[in-house]
């Protein structure tokens, strides 16, 4: 191979107690398609950061077109050939296609001059665009367009793109796909970030594969299986489950058919969505962020209501019921984001226990509140879960992320629900404090309760779940029995591949 | 190079000496605008700040106003405090103060001249409501639409002064004024007066009100679940719909106070400090309680304080006019001060600073 378009070598960074990146090294050669793939947290966001300049690493250099490069500002990573494609654009709603456009440029040309060339290079690159469009009006497909089309009058050598297809139909997925092969054709390499499996076979000349921000492997994806890319992204220190002795009971939670709109531009719909879970059982929900997770928990939380009829709590219909209501009938639920959704960062400990526990714990009194009460509460959630904190009245957002998880954790456990949903209980915690919640919620399944732990965290619901299901595109899979699942088939589950029928056989 | 450093939790000293603070700053920068002004600028803080409570020759008059104008301020301010505390801004108060006033003073003088006891209480009554309602209008629109509550309540404030000047000369107007604008004079009409209670005092009805709300709301937000209601849903508006707090409700609860408190101060001003209703009884009442509610830190107890501060810079700003002819403007100016160094110092409670150069 000749000299590859940049070399990466022993990339490092850390930040407070996580390595995002640890000497990952890999080249991207000229006129390639690579991907990057990796779950979430394995490192791709910090990789590609330090290669667009927004993040300095620690260690490690890089070496683009055979020369030095050590960017310290994406403007530098600009000049320098490199352009970077985000998966949030930052656009602005009331000017027009040429206006944003002229803004992300270092030295704009006239107006009319830039719309002529914005034509030019769209249609040139099948990407159909007018320049005058005020961008508010445009589909999430024709703003990437601009996003891209701002990258490429720059004429850049490298292109990244940051889960590019997420956002995108079917067609419109097409699309950028014959522009990509077309701007590789031109000797534009690019950098591809996904974690949909099928897409990059298809796509992709090379693959980098992160996993816990280390290099597991660069590999030939047209020669690679989905199952085995799965497994390269899992780790190969998975171990098949085994069937824990749970006693079952009734069935305590059920949603039937449930669908819900996405709740705003970057949400995902809820699509026919079943599950049920009986007392004593853990459900364990996978699959990868922003497939519906927060919208499945925002249903079951009861924060969205639901259409008359798709959820059913101890045998009762509550799709209309709201949180409070839910709450009262036993189902409680925690939050992914633990500041300023499941706590109010600037309050007291206290505070944030009134926050859920106000009825099932009575501590109102014909609506006032009493504050021992509360405060007696909160001790106890503090002392039984270990929360370290100087003291109940301390700021939610004063503790650090490990012990307020165990307190918002706690403070639902404390409540002995009858159903209780979690999202990533143990994210962003430490090996023990995580350990401790997994064995809380097991021992609340023991005692009758039944749960369900939505995660990205793949060991973890290995660890503990009964059953498993997968959220793909806000459609959940079949729950199927824990025991004796393979790493093939969790794979496939999550990436809503094609073959579901040949991995089950 | 100076940093600000976010403190991991408020700072409580701070809480408390930023108000002190922004108090001497003002008095320090004011009196050096008073100087530029030609004017002696220890004599101008003297004037504003201690004659109108103790000069031997004015303090008799200026005192009881003091009460006079604190009333109203903290009555709206408290009002608007229960709304910025859950993130609503209610800018408009202004326009609720005046149909407040509007509404309770047509109601009586529709049964005048009736001398019934029962009349004031009703006014009261009507007075609130001509607030509440006055505040739907923002409200339902925020919660059906989505509008924004700043702009719809301010411009609400218009729509007031207009229809405040078209009553004023026309369906309202004294029958027996000569054809001057302006409502019959409330006292002189004893059953509908709202009467100073201890004599030279300045205590009147608005004031009972104002304590009342003081306390009210400091048992509101200390106590009761609808209070931590409204405190979560302006500090973590998720973390409220997680709780299971509705946030339409909340807001109509946060404007409806606000419009009734607003409507009672503008009734217990028509009927007592400004004796009638005509085009400029309102004097901007609603606008400055804004500023006590802030310099008050939203909190009951820091508003009573605040509302009277306020009032003194009032009282103490029309004194200075008079004895040293400092332009009215320079009053409002000094106001301002007080509020743009209330919000400059705040910053301190949630952040500290760091000299030198910070770890990147």
């Amino acid at each position: 191979m000749a000299d590859p378009l940049l070399r990466l070598t022993g990339l490092t960074k850390a930040y407070p107690g996580v390595i995002a990146n640890d000497d990952v090294n890999f080249d991207i050669g000229e006129n390639e398609i690579h991907a990057l793939l990796g779950e979430n947290g394995a490192g791709k966001s910090t990789l590609v950061k330090m290669i667009y300049g927004l993040v300095k690493p620690d260690r490690g250099s890089m070496v683009l077109q055979g020369q030095d490069y050590t960017p310290s500002e994406p403007s530098e990573a600009r000049q320098r050939g490199v352009g970077m494609v985000f998966q949030h654009f930052s656009l602005f709603d009331a000017l027009n296609v040429a206006e944003n456009v002229a803004l992300g440029m270092e030295n704009p040309p006239k107006t009319r001059e830039l719309a002529e060339r914005i034509r030019t290079v769209s249609e040139e690159y099948g990407l159909p665009l007018d320049p005058s469009r005020i961008v508010g009006t445009l589909s999430a497909g024709e703003r990437q367009r601009v996003e891209i089309i701002r990258c490429l009058l720059q004429d850049p050598k490298l292109l990244i793109m940051d889960e590019p297809t997420s956002v995108l139909t079917p067609q419109e997925v097409d699309i950028l796909f014959q522009t990509l092969n077309k701007l590789r054709a031109e000797g534009t390499s690019i950098l591809y970030i996904s974690h949909k499996l099928e897409e990059i076979r298809t796509l992709c000349d090379t693959a980098t594969i992160l996993r816990l921000g280390k290099k597991v492997a660069t590999c030939t994806p047209k020669d690679t299986s989905a199952r085995e890319l799965a497994e390269m992204m899992v780790g190969a220190s998975f171990a098949t489950p085994e069937a824990r002795q749970t006693t079952l009971g009734e069935v305590a939670l059920k949603v039937a058919n449930l669908s819900l709109p996405a709740p705003g531009a970057f949400g995902t719909p809820l699509r026919d969505v079943s599950l049920s879970v009986q007392r004593g059982e853990v459900l364990g929900i996978g699959g990868v962020a922003g497939n519906g997770q927060d919208e499945l928990l925002a249903a079951l939380s009861g924060e969205r209501l639901s259409p008359a009829g798709s959820i059913e709590l101890l045998g009762t219909d509550v799709s209309r019921q709201g949180p409070m209501a839910r709450r009262d009938a036993g189902l409680l639920s925690g939050p992914e984001e633990r500041l300023g959704h499941a706590a109010a960062p600037n309050m007291s400990l206290t505070e944030n226990g009134v926050l859920t526990a106000a009825r099932r714990e009575g501590l109102l009194k014909n609506g006032f509140i009493d504050w021992a009460a509360a405060k007696d509460f909160t001790e106890k959630v503090i002392s039984t879960f270990d929360v370290r904190t100087p003291s109940a009245n301390t700021a939610a957002r004063a503790l650090s992320g490990g012990n307020l998880q165990k307190y918002v954790i706690g403070r639902e456990i404390m409540q002995r629900p009858e159903v209780l949903v979690v999202n990533q209980p143990t994210w962003g915690v430490d090996a023990a404090a995580a350990a401790a919640i997994r064995q809380a919620i097991l021992d609340l399944a023991a005692n009758g309760a039944a749960i369900v732990v939505i995660s990205q965290d793949l060991d973890e619901l290995m660890e503990i779940s009964d059953r498993f299901a997968a959220l793909n595109e806000g459609r959940l899979t079949d729950a199927v029995p824990v025991a004796g699942l393979t790493i093939d088939t969790i794979g496939l589950m999550m990436g809503g591949a094609q073959d579901m029928e040949v991995a089950h056989a | 190079m100076i940093h600000l450093e976010k403190r991991p939790q408020p700072s409580q000293v701070w809480t408390v000496i930023t108000p002190v603070l922004a108090v001497i700053l003002t008095m320090i920068v004011g009196g050096m605008m008073f100087a530029a002004l030609g004017k002696p600028p220890l004599e101008a803080i003297r004037t504003i700040f201690w004659d109108p409570l103790f000069h031997p020759q004015f303090a008799g008059y200026s005192r009881p106003q003091l009460l006079v104008k604190a009333g109203p301020l903290i009555l709206i301010a408290i009002g608007l405090s229960v709304g910025f505390r859950a993130g609503i801004w209610n800018i408009g108060a202004e326009g609720q103060y005046i149909m407040g006033a509007i509404c309770g003073a047509g109601a009586s003088l529709a049964l005048y001249p009736s001398d019934s006891i029962l009349l004031f209480p009703m006014m009261v009554i009507a007075g609130a409501l001509g607030g509440w309602a006055w505040s739907m209008i923002p409200a339902i629109l925020k919660t059906k639409f989505g509008t924004n509550e700043i702009l719809v309540s301010l411009m609400l404030v218009y729509v007031a002064e207009s229809i405040l000047a078209s009553v004023s000369s026309g369906l309202l107007r004294n029958p027996d004024g000569m054809g001057f604008p302006g409502s019959r004079n409330f006292q002189q009409w004893d059953a509908a007066a709202n009467k100073e209670l201890i004599a030279n005092t300045g205590m009147h009805w608005g004031v009972v009100f104002a304590l009342i709300a003081v306390i009210a709301a400091y048992v509101l937000f200390a106590r009761h679940i609808r209070g931590f209601q409204i405190r979560l849903s302006g500090e973590a508006p998720r973390a409220a719909r997680f709780a299971g707090v509705n946030p339409n409700r909340i807001v109509i609860f946060c404007l409806g106070t606000a419009g009734a408190l607003a409507g009672l101060a503008g009734l217990f001003e028509v009927t007592g400090p400004a004796g009638q209703i005509s085009i400029d009884f309102n004097s901007g009442y609603g606008f400055t309680a804004i500023i006590v509610a802030f310099l008050g830190r939203l909190h009951p107890v820091g508003i009573l304080l605040a509302g009277l501060l306020m009032a003194l810079t009032y009282i103490g700003g029309e004194l200075a006019q008079l004895m040293l002819g400092v332009p009215g403007a320079s009053i409002q100016l000094f106001q301002g001060m007080l509020l743009f160094f209330l919000l400059a110092t705040d910053v301190f409670t949630n952040y500290r600073i760091r000299f030198g150069q910070g770890a990147a």
